[in-house]
């Protein structure tokens, strides 16, 4: 056994350099794929269930390390880079210049579509990202296929769009018109108009609980479950109008920025908010979550970019200089932020998952005249969608997209069939609203068992002095009519603090308690055996 | 400067021919799954909920007998057929397939109290209480049979006549040798009208026998003396024999683990022992009410059945302290004998209503040709039910079992009484010295002594 060992020690030593490089690559992904630690079953004395417990943990272990191979080795597409040699930076590259390098199928998603007429265009894609909706502010809605470039459908409202939003996938989207929000069915036909939300200025999906968020004029948060049409939730958050909402794809929970700067998250099952974060001194513009759900990002008017850490609620960097009206994380990582007819793109630097550090890594502006009213990174795919006040665009940002796309998951060539049995277990998989939480993965874990411990001698004893600090310190009422002397005042006080101190009763009685019988234990043992029954027991 | 963007051509993601299979891709990183572990506990919940609806276990009821079913055995070379007899001397052959009698085998004069069937499956051996051994001659199943509901009677081979009425018959693996369980222990061989070979030990007659699937010359037996005794053929006297508080119905031997044995107990629990070490029980299986008359283990080994003087009969797991599983009907008055079937998928069930019953071991099972992905789908809901039943909302649907309100009220007071009990125990050792009370272990408390 020992000589086994010891030969596998001698392999490992003489592993040439690079082996022993992927090998800690290898590990960090295991780590990945073990989605945190394992349990700790030194503290369990039921051995029927240790063993089992200690069995299924070797099965995760092997399981994380196989998905880390097929990582390695089995993924069809690598992801996209730009990389510079020498002085050149990256945010000097051009979109011309990408063009130039790149291949004809990825170089037909960088086009401007300009539409002058119909006012400033709001975008939203399919979670596979193959399909699009455009919502322009004078009433234009077009729902687009990206992949063939193809209008599928597009109608014109005649009233203003203030928001527009696909359900859980392109037969159905929502558009927030003047009065009342609507859905509409693919082929454009209205399908439903949701009279009770009143005029809506941000409507966001919520995939997993089939819930349409939305916070209208008057600054009300409303939930609506779209299977059966149900509200789940109307809640008044009480900080007046915003129309900054964003929903965090991690766990489900919606943040609004206001504009005393604060950001808030709700959750449906709470009148309340589950955190309100003093982010920015002046009104908050736009807030972004990271798809791994740490990360906030948010701008405030005073032109300053924070990124915050969710786990800690903490401001991990500030970047300054410009007002950024719109903010957007793409599945990598990438953040970009928009203002005026600018859009810049930062990076994280450090490769660490621990501290981040966003840092310029492209830019891209566009014609004087174009404000850009929405960015949204299209899914699995290296490209940004850039709503604006003459129709829309799309660049390619090398390195922004997901390369391997799950078909169970998100499927950009899903076939009519696949698509009709993923809609029906995605209805299977619906979650409750009561499953929205600021930590998800409480779910499914046990409660760990309070026992209630005995406070110990000085938890009582610092207890005591407060409740005295505190009877001492409230104010008695100033009676009137010569009820007011001093003597009864005193008097009064003292009981108060005798009262206090008389719910902490039990030290002094256990003390006398305990030593009177130690005092007659001690005499018990001075007498001889035989005449222990004529000792005092008092 | 180097630059790639992501570019996907449509050849490479989608099927060439309508003939051919879509292509599936997966990428199994967690950051493209929110919320997993909330999905994972909602799919549990529907897997239980799933289990509740699809659970049908009752497939028929096989009849024909006039009087209650006492015995059934099986014959491990042929799936398909059981064989049953009843408290007056009718012995039949069914076909568990369209439930229907194949052959009868008349002769009895009295109740039938053992069957069985040699392991090449061409002999049944059946012993009662008119003192007679018959040994018959088992029919070879031919093509024709299935349709025809045959009444063919046929005529014993050979027939014992011997001095005491039997209790109870087993044919041991692999040998020529059957033993019989009377006044004494009896071994006797196909050809000899007499016994080889005979044990006793005091005067109280010998309940229930069972031969050692692994070792062909190692039996257990039961007594009316309450104990439990095991022999070896080679010896001229018993090798092990312990003492319960109470008598135990039947026995049976795990078929994976074959040193273990599982003895069925008058006071309603099951004990499972090592053979080697039987001063103390492995496991105590308790969810009875009332005495357990008969139990089977499953061909697998994990699991076994057992039917109940209290008209149910329950499947537990072979480690598990509680069972699995529990069958009743209005019909079905108390069951006598119980046995898995050979393909471990059905249990089949003999009762006191002269009817046999067939349920299934898996009462949510889908019976037939199932596809593969109907089969990965079903392991799928399992394994992910299995991880979330210690939840309290999945629990109390996987939990969830109607019983009959007799064994529902008798459940009742059995728990009122065991927490008086300890609580009185209780109370009783923290007022007296320590070490006094000395409480032993449930596995231990039953069995009286060790004797040889």
């Amino acid at each position: 056994m020992e000589l086994s060992s010891e030969d596998n020690n001698l392999t490992e030593k003489f592993l040439p350099p690079i082996e022993q490089e992927s090998d800690v690559e290898l590990e960090t992904k295991v780590k990945k794929y073990l989605r945190g630690e394992g349990a700790n079953l030194e503290t369990l004395k039921d051995k029927k269930l240790k063993t089992q417990l200690a069995s299924r943990e070797k099965l995760y272990g092997k399981s994380a390390k196989t998905a880390a191979k097929i990582e390695k080795w089995l993924l069809p597409a690598e992801a996209g880079y730009l990389e510079t040699d020498g002085l050149e930076k990256t945010w000097r590259v051009k979109q011309t210049d990408i063009a130039n390098e790149v291949d004809l199928l990825s170089s037909r998603n960088q086009y401007d579509i300009v539409l002058p007429d119909f006012g400033p265009y709001k975008l939203d894609f399919t979670a596979s990202g193959r399909h699009m909706i455009a919502g322009g502010r004078k009433g234009h809605l077009a729902l687009v296929d990206m992949m063939s470039m193809n209008l599928i459908k597009e109608i014109q409202v005649k009233e203003t769009v203030r928001d527009v939003a696909f359900l859980h996938n392109e037969q159905f989207f929502a558009a927030a018109q003047k009065k009342y929000a609507y859905i509409y069915g693919r082929d454009g036909t209205e399908l439903h108009c949701l009279k009770e939300r009143g005029p809506v200025a941000r409507l966001r999906f919520l995939k997993n609980h089939f819930l349409l968020a939305s916070v209208n004029k008057s600054g009300q948060l409303h939930y609506q479950d779209v299977t059966y049409g149900g509200m789940v939730a109307s809640i008044r958050t009480g900080k007046g109008r915003t129309d900054v909402m964003e929903v965090n794809p991690y766990n489900g929970v919606v943040a609004l920025g206001h504009s005393g700067g604060t950001v808030t998250m709700w959750k449906p099952t709470s009148q309340a908010p589950l955190v309100q974060m003093q982010c920015h001194p002046g009104p908050v513009s736009s807030v972004a979550f990271h798809p791994n759900g740490h990360l906030m990002a948010t701008s405030g008017k005073e032109r300053k970019l924070k990124i915050w850490d969710l786990r800690k609620f903490e401001e991990i960097q500030t970047i300054h200089g410009f007002h950024a009206k719109t903010l957007s994380f793409s599945q990598k990582g990438l953040l970009a932020a928009g203002t005026g007819s600018f859009v810049q793109i930062l990076g994280d630097s450090s490769g660490s998952s621990s501290s981040h550090n966003y840092s310029r890594y492209m830019n891209h502006s566009m014609v004087k005249g174009y404000q850009i009213e929405k960015l949204m990174f299209r899914p699995y795919e290296d490209v940004i969608g850039i709503g604006h006040s003459m129709g829309w665009s799309s660049i390619l940002i090398p390195g922004s997209g997901e390369p391997n796309f799950d078909s169970w998951v998100a499927n950009p060539f899903e076939t009519s069939k696949q698509r009709r049995e993923k809609e029906v277990h995605l209805l299977l998989d619906k979650l409750p609203p009561e499953t929205i939480m600021l930590d998800p993965s409480k779910i499914g874990a046990m409660k760990p068992s309070r026992r209630k411990e005995k406070p110990s001698r000085g938890e009582i004893e610092a207890e005591k002095e407060v409740a005295i600090e505190a009877a001492k310190s409230t104010e008695l009422k100033k009676k009137t009519k010569g009820r007011n002397k001093p003597s009864k005042r005193t008097k009064k006080k003292k009981e108060m603090v005798e009262n206090a101190k008389r719910t902490f009763p039990e030290q002094g009685h256990n003390n006398t308690a305990s030593k009177k019988r130690r005092i007659g234990e001690d005499a018990a043992a001075e007498l001889p055996a035989s005449l222990k029954r004529f000792a005092r027991k008092n | 400067m180097k630059i790639k963007t992501l570019s996907r051509s449509v050849d490479e993601y989608t099927r060439e021919r309508s003939q051919d299979l879509q292509r599936v891709f997966h990428n199994f990183d967690p950051s493209l799954r929110p919320m997993e572990k909330a999905v994972e506990y909602k799919r549990a919940l529907t897997a239980a909920k799933l289990e509740k609806i699809f659970a049908r276990p009752f497939v028929g009821a096989m009849d024909g007998h006039r009087d209650g079913v006492s015995c059934m055995a099986k014959n491990p070379n042929y799936l398909k057929g059981i064989f049953s007899a009843s408290m007056d001397g009718d012995i039949r052959l069914w076909d568990i397939s369209s439930r229907r009698t194949v052959c009868q085998f008349p002769g009895h004069q009295g109740a039938v109290r053992g069957l069985t069937v040699s392991t090449d499956g061409n002999v049944l051996v059946s012993c009662g209480t008119d003192c007679t051994v018959r040994l018959w001659k088992v029919p070879r199943p031919t093509l024709e049979d299935s349709s025809v509901s045959s009444e063919n009677f046929i005529e014993p081979a050979a027939e014992y006549v011997w001095k005491n009425a039997f209790w109870a018959v087993d044919h041991q693996f692999e040998g020529d040798l059957f033993a019989t369980a009377g006044a004494q222990l009896e071994i006797w061989n196909h050809n000899r009208a007499s016994p080889v070979q005979s044990f006793q030990w005091g005067t109280d007659s010998v309940i229930s026998v069972r031969f050692n699937p692994g070792e062909p010359d190692i039996l257990a037996t039961s007594a009316s003396d309450r104990s439990i005794t095991i022999y070896d053929l080679r010896m001229s006297s018993a090798a092990r024999r312990i003492i319960m508080m109470t008598k135990t119905n039947s026995i049976a031997w795990n078929p994976m683990e074959p040193m273990n044995l599982t003895a069925a107990n008058e006071d309603g629990s099951c004990y499972s022992f090592d053979g080697r070490k039987m001063d103390e029980a492995k496991c105590v299986h308790k969810d009875h009410v009332s005495a357990v008359m008969d139990i089977d283990f499953s061909p697998t080994g994990r699991e076994f059945v057992t039917g109940s003087y209290d008209r149910s009969v329950r499947i537990f797991p072979y480690n598990g302290g509680h069972s699995r599983e529990i069958y009743h009907t209005k019909r079905m008055q108390r069951v006598f004998c119980v046995k898995y079937s050979c393909d471990a998928t059905y249990v089949l069930s003999g009762s006191d209503d002269t009817n046999l019953r067939l349920w299934k071991a898996k009462a949510s099972e889908q019976l037939g040709v199932i596809l593969p992905r109907e089969q990965k789908k079903h392991e799928y809901n399992e394994a992910v039910k299995n991880r979330y039943k210690h939840l309290p909302e999945v629990k109390r649907i996987v939990r969830h079992r109607h019983l009959p309100k007799p064994i529902y009220k008798a459940l009742g007071i059995i728990r009122t009484v065991n927490d008086s009990k300890r609580r009185k125990e209780d109370r009783r050792r923290a007022h007296s010295a320590p070490g006094t009370i000395v409480t032993k272990p449930l596995r231990q408390r039953r069995i009286i002594k060790e004797v040889e």
